[in-house]
């Protein structure tokens, strides 16, 4: 399954990203083979406004199944729940810290945001 | 001629000076305040306008057809606010980041979107004693406040003196407010907060290009940096009003400041008699 992590650097060892829209990377990895690439969000992490629904649509056309990240809006959880993306909120620590965990089933899916939208 | 006051930092008397300076002015000449400050306007609670007309405003957001709707992306792809978003969905669209361009509905090949009103806020008109009064009044939770501005602005009368009260800051509400003026007051009190803001605003007026002076409020307080940045930057002080209790308490009791200090007027007078040689001049 190909899973999106929000990361604030380009390789596995990475912290995690806590913000979800203005993460600096999304580290796309596929869980089976452990292959991965990383996607630069500079372009969001700017934006004046709908970093949230933007970073959604990107992680969509990576084909991400399911998305581990600190924190998530209610427009980004809207937007990439009607995509039929899972969410997993509240992850922390190094990426491969998180992948592993991930594969062991110790994440719950969010069933809602968990954090409130903000504006400019 | 359409004068505006606006300042960079916020609560350092633009609302004193628009009310008094439309106040005192609309005595000999037909003038209107527009209370451009649609967040928090106040203007009302110096003037108590008598209000005769109130009018809703409305931003046009899309409306999708689910039937007609092919899945094809192409509004999403042209929407830059991400107001509607078409992934492997239906679009879903979020109306409080539209910004009502209607660029959606006209890409859209199945005529699948319609735009449909929603309410930002609404623009009261009246008046007080012989001065002309608008002002929006932004809906709580809103945070789009340049169309409800623009609503306001339509009631610019090129007869008439408009002066109009700017939001405080530097952004998207105050360029929406001072846009197409022909004189800006910015108005600062003589501190490093009110010089930090003042130049931030000043830089701000510049890149609009309009023709733009300095008042300073409570003159007196704080130091000399305005005064002297001014000076090298070669703005005109306009006026300079003094840190007068009586102004402050007139102001507590929702008070013109015009009538709690004799001579007052007559400043605010000359100060726009001033502008309006200059601006005829400019």
């Amino acid at each position: 399954m190909k899973i999106a992590i929000t990361a604030s650097g380009e390789t596995l060892d990475s912290p995690v990203d806590p913000r979800f829209g203005r993460a600096k990377y999304f580290i796309v990895v596929d869980s089976e083979t452990g292959d991965y690439r990383t996607v630069d969000n500079a372009q969001n992490l700017n934006a004046a406004q709908g970093a949230g629904i933007q970073a959604a649509e990107n992680v969509v056309h990576l084909g991400a199944e399911c998305v581990l990240t600190g924190n998530c809006g209610p427009k980004a959880f809207r937007a990439m729940q009607a995509a039929g993306v899972k969410i997993i909120i509240g992850v922390e620590g190094s990426v491969s810290g998180v992948l592993e965990k991930f594969k062991a089933g110790e994440y719950q899916t969010a069933d809602a945001s968990n954090v409130e939208g903000h504006w400019l | 001629m359409q004068i505006a006051i606006a300042s960079g930092k916020g609560g350092t008397g633009k609302t004193t000076i628009a009310t008094n300076l439309a106040w005192s002015v609309s005595s000999h000449r037909p003038t209107r305040l527009l209370d451009c400050d649609v967040e928090e306007p106040n203007c009302h609670i110096f003037l108590n306008p008598e209000i005769e007309k109130t009018d809703t405003v409305g931003v046009p957001v899309p409306l999708v057809d689910t039937e007609k709707c092919t899945g094809c992306g192409k509004c999403g792809e042209l929407c830059q606010y991400s107001a509607i978003v078409s992934m492997k969905s239906k679009p879903l669209t979020f109306p409080e980041l539209c910004h009502g361009c209607g660029g959606c509905s006209l890409v859209c090949p199945a005529d699948a979107i319609t735009e449909v009103d929603r309410e930002v806020g609404v623009v009261e008109s009246g008046k007080a004693g012989k001065l002309k009064f608008v002002r929006g009044l932004l809906r709580i939770g809103e945070a789009m406040s340049p169309p409800l501005i623009r609503a306001v602005k339509t009631f610019i009368d090129e007869d008439l003196l408009t002066i109009i009260d700017a939001p405080p800051g530097t952004s998207c509400p105050v360029i929406e407010a001072i846009r197409g003026v022909d004189y800006v007051i910015l108005v600062t009190e003589p501190t490093p907060f009110g010089l930090n803001d003042l130049i931030l605003a000043v830089e701000t007026v510049r890149q609009l290009r309009i023709p733009f002076g300095v008042i300073v409020n409570r003159a007196g307080i704080g130091d000399q940096e305005v005064q002297a940045y001014c000076e090298k930057e070669k703005i005109p002080i306009l006026l300079e009003l003094p840190d007068d209790r009586r102004i402050a308490e007139a102001y507590s009791r929702g008070e013109m400041a015009v009538n709690a200090i004799a001579g007052l007027q007559d400043k605010f007078n000359s100060l726009y008699a001033e502008l309006a040689e200059y601006l005829n001049e400019y």
